[in-house]
């Protein structure tokens, strides 16, 4: 049946849990099931459980008799959590769509290599800073040889959670292993600066990448704004701040990314990219089970 | 005040990157960390200006690997400590494993006067890899002195040996200064020392480093000839001066630095760019903007046509913080914008 949604789970009921159960409403494919927390008066949860989802306060454990109810499953808790999580979720024969550092499946920026992975059981969203810019490192890329792509993100303080300001390096360090391996760049290098400035600043993205002599400035620009206009298919807030300042041997981009104002407040496009490319994600991977299902139910019908 | 210590950490090296524009050579790099040890500098601080990792299109490539600066100041010093800066979002644990192994001796590590929890696993590593640790809140005059010794108390509880109040902007006037250390000797354990660095963007590096050690700290940053960013730091020879008058000690050699200022690292520096207090440092003094800003903020008011001051004052105004050089052009772009929509405006009246 067309019109069946794909059954799904959110793991981490903190601030991305919720912000992606608020996006998970708006879609015409996938079906929120249950919401899993482990802080029995959080918030998300006491959401959830007003907008009618199942939910539980033992963490992912008590999905073990539920594992009709979804076929993927969204992990917003943190990389050590998830090393666990990974590890049911295979057993279960269920999709990891993972927005820790974990890391344990490849890279995917939806716009940029999502296909290449839909029979994967497990893909990581990098980073916010990555969602953001490794888009623009592939426009480039496409187009000339990319020697060296670097990228500044500057988020408010107040949309940094403890997860990444406690660990920052993990953010400098998998961002640039982003630019480079999935932006197409030979190297690449992140920077990350919050600022407390009050009202908060919108999110901030430069991405700065190396052109080699004589390209062609008119087919970059061309392919930059093409791909601005691809991310803004599920991060409508996602713009450049200027047209790409061509400077001698390189091409600077400025991006801003105001948030859709779901559960987060509209500066924290930080958070916001992330949950809308990992709802970007789920829905390529649940077209292309619903492919499989209709392409093995023929095969069945025709044997029969 | 008499009999008392005072420990200076020379930034000429790093610091003074930033008014050298990242362009050092190691063989000058060597000769400076030579003579400062010589002439008895108990730390010296050596690093791309935004610290370790700091190389980068977002505020400019040094000409040699960052390793070959730290051997080569390694190699030659002897007396005092080499001293390295890591700004946690630009530099890694691993820059600071790397500093260590060659032969870092002190970690300075860096956050925005706000941001402190950001810095707790790099200065967990650099006390297991035996290092002291001093610590910077940058930008400090951007709060309050309550909330900056709040936030060096988190420092404190990572384990950094001494917390700096970091003038970044070189805006702070006198009383600013003077709360701000005092706030923090009261905060923190006895044993925690308290640091002040300071740019002459006001011409009041030398007085407020005076009133820092009244209000009790005890280390206190300086450059050489003052080369660092904006109008330059406390210049090093001139407080050891000030202080040997004092009778306080530094350990430091007052002819020997100042023949060190004279003969080593103004030769150097006169090829590149003297610091002093001019419209764009005063500017950003005044405005209470990032020292470091003052040479990107001139190279894009040239490219985009616009006024130096207006894009500082601009900065000033949204409120950047340290390390966002990005920032800079993108004011200078809608600084020129408006520029050429107001003509049209004007005719449009007419």
């Amino acid at each position: 049946m067309a019109s069946e949604k794909v059954k799904v789970a959110i793991i981490g009921s903190g601030n991305i849990g919720t912000d992606l159960m608020f996006k998970l409403r708006r879609s015409s494919v996938l079906e929120l099931t249950w919401m899993v927390g482990v802080v029995p008066d959080s918030d998300g949860l006491r959401r959830a459980r007003e907008l009618g989802y199942r939910t539980t306060h033992r963490g992912i454990d008590d999905l073990k008799d539920h594992l009709e109810d979804f076929e993927m499953a969204f992990d917003a808790t943190t990389a050590h959590a998830h090393y666990r999580h990974a590890e049911l979720l295979k057993q279960w024969g269920k999709i990891a769509i993972d927005l820790t550092p974990a890391a344990i499946g490849p890279y995917v920026i939806p716009v940029v290599n999502l296909d290449q992975y839909l029979d994967h059981q497990n893909v990581n969203l990098v980073t916010c800073g990555g969602q953001a810019t490794v888009p623009m490192v592939h426009a480039v890329s496409r187009v000339v040889p990319v020697k060296y792509a670097e990228i500044v993100s500057t988020v408010a303080s107040r949309s940094a959670g403890p997860g990444t300001r406690q660990n920052i390096d993990e953010f400098t360090e998998t961002t640039a292993r982003g630019l480079a391996e999935v932006g197409g760049a030979e190297e690449g290098k992140a920077i990350i600066i919050l600022n407390p400035a009050d009202p908060p600043i919108i999110m901030r993205n430069t991405v700065y990448v190396s052109l080699p002599k004589g390209a062609d400035r008119e087919a970059i620009r061309g392919s930059i704004e093409e791909m601005v206009a691809e991310v803004q298919r599920y991060v409508p807030g996602y713009h450049l701040k200027s047209p790409p300042i061509f400077d001698e041997d390189r091409v600077i981009i400025m991006l801003e990314v105001e948030g859709a104002g779901d559960y987060l407040p509209k500066y924290s496009g930080n958070l916001d990219i992330m949950t809308s490319a990992a709802v970007r994600v789920a829905e390529g991977f649940a077209s292309h089970l619903k492919a499989r299902k209709g392409r093995n139910e023929r095969r069945e019908e025709s044997r029969a | 005040m008499s009999a008392r210590k005072i420990w200076i950490t020379d930034t000429t090296l790093r610091d003074g990157d930033h008014a050298m524009s990242h362009k050092y050579e190691v063989e000058q790099v060597r000769r400076i960390a030579q003579a400062l040890d010589d002439a008895g500098v108990p730390v010296i601080e050596v690093s791309h200006g935004d610290g370790l990792g700091g190389s980068s299109m977002q505020y400019g490539f040094s000409v040699e690997e960052e390793e070959k600066y730290l051997r080569a100041a390694a190699e030659v010093i002897k007396r005092g400590r080499m001293a390295f800066l890591l700004l946690p979002g630009i530099g890694t644990r691993k820059d600071l494993e790397r500093a260590a192994k060659i032969g870092a001796k002190v970690a300075r590590i860096a956050t925005h006067c706000t941001e402190a929890d950001i810095s707790e696993q790099h200065i967990k590593m650099a006390k297991d890899l035996g290092l002291d640790v001093h610590t910077f809140l940058m930008m400090s005059h951007m709060t309050s002195p309550e909330e900056l010794a709040g936030q060096a108390k988190l420092m404190e509880s990572y384990g950094a040996d001494c917390i700096y109040v970091v003038d970044s902007a070189g805006a702070q006037l006198v009383d600013q200064a003077r709360q701000r250390v005092r706030a923090l000797r009261h905060a923190l354990e006895p044993k925690t020392e308290v640091g002040f660095h300071a740019h002459n963007n006001l011409g009041l590096a030398v007085g407020n480093s005076l009133v820092a050690i009244e209000e009790g700290a005890t280390r206190i940053d300086g450059s050489t000839c003052g080369l660092g960013a904006g109008a330059g730091n406390t210049q090093t020879e001139a407080l050891v001066a000030v202080l040997d008058r004092m009778g306080i000690d530094t350990g430091i050699d007052l002819f020997k630095i100042m023949d060190v200022a004279e003969e080593v690292v103004y030769p150097i520096m006169r090829q590149r760019h003297v610091p002093r207090i001019d419209r764009g440092s005063l500017t950003i003094g005044y405005a209470g903007v990032y020292s470091t800003f003052l040479l990107f903020a001139q190279r894009a008011a040239e490219k985009f046509g616009v006024e130096a001051r207006d894009i500082l004052v601009e900065l000033g105004k949204r409120k950047m913080v340290g390390g966002q050089e990005d920032m800079i052009i993108d004011v200078a772009v809608e600084l020129a914008n408006q520029a050429k929509s107001k003509p049209a405006r004007a005719e449009a009246r007419a």
